[in-house]
């Protein structure tokens, strides 16, 4: 008696809280802020172009093997506007392979891929989760704008940065002895190899 | 029956055999029991595994040691973070590295955590089982707040990949130890609510007390380990008969059974919940600021060698046997999963039990079928 009225109670009582379940389609929980969602493209506001300068180290560090780049040279490298020689062409990322495992954060020496807080791709064939350039971009940007997110090297992969301390070195130099030569290339173009 | 040849009625049975899986709710996974039925006892119970079998061991020797963890990550995939932890350690070792003391706290406040996640869910699973609805809505709905938690830190819920070799991916956030303090109050409460809803509960009693018995020296003898050890009264677990990372720094008892039977091995875990609510409290009290990674090595390359190295998982001792021949790649890696050693205790505990309880038997042990399988 005793015993059925005790439960009787915590029913009671559980009928009056806040459920703590959430009504997925309608409602949507915020991530938390180090989520790993799917890897977006960054995109270097200085230089109006990626990060990425298509180095592949994270193709091959995949442990899913499921990205894929291709470089070519960077055309606003002769103009000046880059410090970027080679920059990415083609990269698609299989999103349904993919593992979200972080490791070509990790590995990326260009702060060029992060891992994005989207995690909603669903897609009415199989060739809808192939996340090509353009969208991966995209959600870089959405990524950017959403978050603070600051590279982690920004005096190395920011264009801006690099090409006004470029410049700055080129000045010191100039004004040190003449005559002036042509700066010496930026050593890390897209030839680093990690 | 009236045979021929004889005049009076002769019972004369027949086994029958009966089975139970791969696609059975109760064998949490792909698994599948083959019994051998006299009336309503177990004769005979041949466990068929293999449905799982993803290949990861071989998987390993094409990846490089960065990338295994995250094969690890899917052994045991309610308690990803103790096998990262397991195969990290054998690559250290190999390596000869040294982890930085903070890193070694992360990790076990990380590890603790994931076994109360880990346990959460066989309370709740377990009860599910046997026939008992909302003790997995506490369950699950406690373990959630834990997943939250590995969230923010992690990034992920399940798939961490965040202990590396030589330490871990990064610090734990700012707001980390006082987060952890008030979830870890929240647990402890919905722990004692599974606890007054179960343990001593008279249909529960009568589902679990004196059943499935295995007795200290056949465990033994079986390979039995972890917790479904401890239940039938061995003092055994890793953490304390061979302590690795800084638990030697931590005070704790290990809950022992007595009897050997289903309440035991579940009252065991329970009891472990609140033991490593304590463990990670006392990891966030001593732990101090520091690096939380060797250096940044980009290639693990460990020289020429093998190593055995093994902690103790959410259901036992996990083992992890690695052999290096000085490239980027593991040239063998062998696991030893709990889950799998302990199915061999499945027989001595069930034969002889009737078939109603050839459920609570299995969810006794507590497999995981991903670990099993590999
Ligand atoms: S490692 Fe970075 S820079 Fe190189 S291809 Fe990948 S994303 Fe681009
Ligand atoms: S997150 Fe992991 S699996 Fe996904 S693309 Fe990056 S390295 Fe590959």
């Amino acid at each position: 008696m005793i015993a059925g009225l005790t439960g009787l109670w915590t029913t009671l009582r559980w009928l009056f809280k806040r459920p703590v379940t959430a009504h997925y389609p309608e409602q949507h929980l915020p991530v938390q802020e180090r989520y790993m969602g799917f890897p977006a493209l960054l995109w270097d506001e200085t230089a109006d172009e990626p990060f990425c300068t298509g180095c592949m180290v994270c193709v091959r560090e995949c442990p899913t093997q499921c990205m894929s780049a291709q470089m070519h040279d960077n055309p606003r490298f002769t103009d000046g506007a880059s410090h970027r020689r080679k920059i990415i062409e083609t990269f698609e990322i299989n999103l349904n392979r993919c593992i979200l495992c972080g490791i070509c954060v990790d590995v990326c020496a260009f702060d060029a891929i992060e891992m994005s807080h989207e995690h909603e791709l669903a897609s009415y064939g199989r060739a809808g989760a192939r996340a090509d350039l353009d969208l991966l971009l995209a959600g870089g940007r959405h990524y950017q704008e959403e978050t603070s997110w600051v590279p982690l090297n920004a005096e190395k992969n920011v264009a801006g940065v690099a090409l006004a301390k470029k410049a700055a070195a080129a000045a010191a130099k100039s004004a040190a002895g003449p005559p002036a030569s042509p700066a010496p290339e930026g050593s890390d173009g897209a030839e680093v190899d990690a | 029956m009236q045979r021929p040849g004889t005049t009076e009625q002769q019972h004369d049975t027949v086994d029958m055999m009966l089975n139970m899986g791969p696609q059975h709710p109760a064998t949490h996974g792909v698994f599948r029991m083959v019994l051998t039925l006299d009336g309503e006892r177990v004769v005979e119970v041949v466990p068929h595994i293999g449905y799982l079998h993803r290949g990861s061991e071989k998987l390993c020797e094409t990846e490089s040691y960065a990338q295994v963890v995250t094969l690890f990550d899917r052994l045991d995939y309610v308690a990803n973070l103790n096998n990262e932890l397991a195969f990290c350690r054998a690559a250290e070792r190999l390596m000869d590295v040294d982890v930085p003391e903070r890193a070694q706290y992360i990790r076990v406040a990380l590890c603790e955590l994931n076994r109360l996640a880990s346990h959460l869910l066989f309370l709740g699973t377990y009860a599910i089982d046997l026939g008992a609805m909302t003790p997995i809505m506490y369950g699950f709905r406690e373990r959630e707040r834990i997943q939250n938690l590995f969230e923010s830190v992690t990034g992920a819920r399940m798939m961490h990949n965040f202990i590396r070799i030589g330490g871990v991916k990064e610090d734990v956030p700012a707001d980390f130890v006082p987060r952890t303090r008030a979830v870890l109050e929240d647990v402890r409460k919905g722990v004692d609510e599974i606890d007054r809803l179960l343990t001593f509960n008279e249909v529960f009693l009568a589902r679990t007390k004196g059943v499935g018995v295995i007795d200290a020296a056949t465990a033994i003898s079986c390979g039995l380990t972890g917790p479904s050890l401890r239940g039938s009264g061995v003092a055994y677990d890793v953490r304390k008969d061979d302590p690795y990372e800084i638990y030697r720094y931590l005070g704790f008892e290990v809950p022992v059974g007595a009897a050997g039977d289903c309440w035991d091995r579940y009252y065991v875990r329970l009891l472990e919940c609140y033991q490593s609510i304590d463990l990670v409290v006392q990891c966030l009290d001593q732990m101090e600021p520091g690096p939380t990674m060797t250096q940044r090595r980009r290639i693990a390359r460990p020289p020429k060698g093998e190593v055995y190295v093994h902690c103790e998982n959410p259901r036992g001792d996990m083992g992890v046997f690695l052999v290096s021949d000085g490239t980027d790649k593991p040239y063998r890696v062998k696991v030893r999963p709990p889950s799998f050693c302990n199915l061999v205790a499945l027989r001595p505990m069930m034969r002889g039990e009737y078939i109603a309880d050839a459920v609570a038997i299995l969810g006794s042990i507590d497999i995981v079928l991903g670990e099993v399988d590999r």
